[in-house]
């Protein structure tokens, strides 16, 4: 085996550092969670109480951000695939400068748009105090996700002469959007799912203030948590943050998947 | 393909092209073209020559007042997913998110025909571009020859009315390119479809082509058989376009065409003539007793089946070709002959 040089073990060194320095938190808060009392250590044993605690007095909040950031995910397609595709096919400089427009929200605090949102929609109070107002929200901050990845993948096939290849083959608009331009923009579709999902399940400037005391979400809850309870419950409360978010992206992974199996042609 | 379609004429009226910012792409063209023919359109890039293919297409509409016909109908409104019309690109344009099988039986797919007749169809046109063995590659894992082979075959596995190919070979090497040409003539006359292809390559144009339309600029330079535009070049822009020509200034005198370099018999030479055209290959090199022009070596390139002769002759440059195999020093005397036969004129010639 090759030698290796004290580069090598400078760089490995420093990378485990770094690794150490981003993972350690983590495990440390998920540790706490699970812990009788963090301020006398692991020595105090282990208990699943918080944790139970967190799923009684939460769980609402925990299904209500996945239900948000779901539906979320299905408005940024519905709206955010076609308008990609639009000024995927738009040669003018008009839609450029609507591409460049789209980064406004992200740019923008999510407190100022909430705030905007609030001046705006005050007066419609079946509107305020529902869950869809935060929805908007979320729409507003993760459409630009959307379309910016799925515009990227867009640019970088020939998108124009793979349509006029399925047009002279007799596919009508529809057939050819649904047939050749949606399964060539997979990846950059599911990018942009994963993106909009995760910004959703973690939004946190935004959704504290459009929330109501009704329509608390999990990060809005985990700061509730963190202010008036134990330390170990706020933990618990990661913890739990944790195990419902990763299932949900891999399985957003996998539901994208069988787009490619379907249009391959059996054989017979 | 088992059963014969009726070859479809087309026909362009008055078409012209003017894209939303102001420039001409073509300008109002009026084309037929006949039953079951290969046309090949020739021409620079810019010369509208894709602009054309893409009206026939359905692609681009024309300006107003331009028409297209197939067959006598009027297809001008009709959007290329409804004139079945067989399209083959440069770029292949194949679905790199299906198989290859996928890719030729896709437009049996959208045409609703069912899972037998469709595999059967596809097997036939597998068999007839000879890619069997490539059914199930992914569009990725192909080369350009193959790509363009299974773009054939999947063109032509709806049975279109007409193929048009927009410049299929040229992102092809070299070698390629001449065995796919081939294939191609095979392909075009056994079908006897009409079809219309796009070219910048000359060779190309000839080798396939049963008439070839020369354009320019948005124009049609000239119409004509392969053989009619080399030998007959209708202006100086297609004598130039097309393969290699000298020219020379002089005068007729006596049946003769008269230079500073000596003179060259022309029976029958059409009087007031002051600059003829001759092909490289109809120059041949002569003794100086019977030579009809003296000249020097420019420079001299060996091209290995032939060597190309840059010759000076009394101040005008030219070109000569010839199998011997000696070699040319600079500056060398070589006495050439012409045949009278050989030499054109131009209408729009000084």
């Amino acid at each position: 085996m090759q030698r290796r040089g004290a580069a090598f073990w400078c760089l490995l060194g420093f990378t485990l550092c770094v690794c150490a320095f981003l993972i350690v938190p983590v495990g440390m808060s998920m540790l706490a969670g699970v812990t009788v009392n963090y301020q006398s250590g692991i020595e105090s044993g282990f208990t699943l109480r918080w944790v139970m605690q967190v799923w009684d007095g939460y769980r609402d909040t925990i299904f209500r951000s996945i239900g948000i950031a779901l539906a979320c995910l299905v408005c940024t397609l519905v709206l955010g695939v076609p308008a990609a595709y639009a000024l995927a096919r738009a040669q003018s400089g008009f839609a450029r400068a609507i591409e460049e427009l789209l980064v406004m929200p992200v740019a923008i605090p999510g407190l100022a748009t909430a705030m905007a949102l609030i001046v705006t929609y005050n007066t419609l109070g079946h509107f305020r105090t529902s869950w869809t107002f935060i929805l908007v929200g979320h729409v507003l901050f993760t459409l630009p996700f959307m379309v910016r990845s799925v515009l990227a993948v867009m640019g970088a096939i020939d998108l124009k002469t793979l349509e006029e290849g399925a047009a002279s083959l007799g596919a009508g608009f529809m057939q050819r959007f649904f047939t050749v331009v949606l399964p060539n923009c997979r990846s950059g579709i599911l990018a942009g799912a994963l993106m909009v999902v995760t910004l959703s399940m973690g939004e946190f400037n935004m959704t504290w203030l459009l929330h109501t005391p009704l329509t608390k979400t999990l990060p809005v809850g985990l700061a509730d948590a963190y202010a008036s309870l134990r330390l170990e419950v706020g933990s618990a409360y990661t913890l739990v943050f944790f195990v419902m978010i990763v299932p949900l992206l891999i399985g957003i992974q996998l539901a994208a998947r069988p787009l490619e199996l379907g249009t391959k042609e059996s054989r017979r | 393909m088992t059963e014969a379609i009726a070859p479809l004429a087309i026909r362009l009226e008055r078409c012209g092209k003017t894209f939303p910012d102001g420039t001409r792409a073509l300008d109002p063209l009026d084309l037929e073209i006949r039953a079951g023919e290969t046309l090949v359109v020739l021409g620079p890039s810019g010369c509208g020559k894709t602009t054309a293919l893409r009206l026939i297409a359905g692609l681009e509409a024309p300006d107003p007042g331009g028409r297209v016909l197939f067959d006598g109908v009027d297809v001008t409104a009709i959007p290329i997913e409804r004139r079945r019309v067989g399209l083959v690109f440069q770029s292949y344009a194949l679905f790199p998110n299906m198989d290859v099988r996928g890719n030729v039986a896709y437009g049996l797919r959208i045409g609703g025909l069912d899972k037998g007749e469709r595999d059967a169809r596809v097997d036939e046109m597998l068999a007839m571009m000879r890619i069997e063995s490539l059914a199930d590659r992914r569009i990725d894992q192909l080369s350009g020859g193959q790509r363009q082979r299974v773009a054939l075959a999947r063109a032509l596995a709806v049975r279109p009315r007409a193929l048009l190919l927009d410049e299929p070979l040229t992102a092809l090497d070299a070698k390629l390119r001449d065995t796919l040409r081939v294939e191609i003539d095979a392909l075009l006359r056994r079908l006897g479809i009409t079809s219309i292809y796009v070219t910048h390559d000359q060779a190309e144009a000839m080798a396939l082509g049963d008439r070839i339309v020369v354009m320019d600029h948005g124009k049609v330079a000239q119409i004509g058989a392969p053989r009619e535009i080399y030998h007959a070049p209708a202006s100086r822009f297609v004598a130039d376009f097309i393969g290699t020509m000298n020219r020379l200034d002089g005068r007729v005198e006596n049946g003769r065409f008269v230079t500073a370099a000596g003179a060259i018999p022309w029976p029958g030479a059409p009087s007031g003539v002051r600059q003829v055209l001759f092909r490289p290959e109809s120059v041949r090199l002569a003794d100086p007793a019977s030579a009809q022009l003296a000249g020097t070596v420019a420079a001299a390139f060996f091209l290995g089946d032939r060597t190309r002769l840059f010759v000076d002759c009394g101040g005008q440059s030219l070109i000569a070709e010839t199998a011997e195999r000696r070699e040319f020093a600079r500056n060398a005397p070589v006495h050439l002959a012409i045949d009278g036969d050989a030499l054109m004129t131009l209408k729009d010639s000084p």
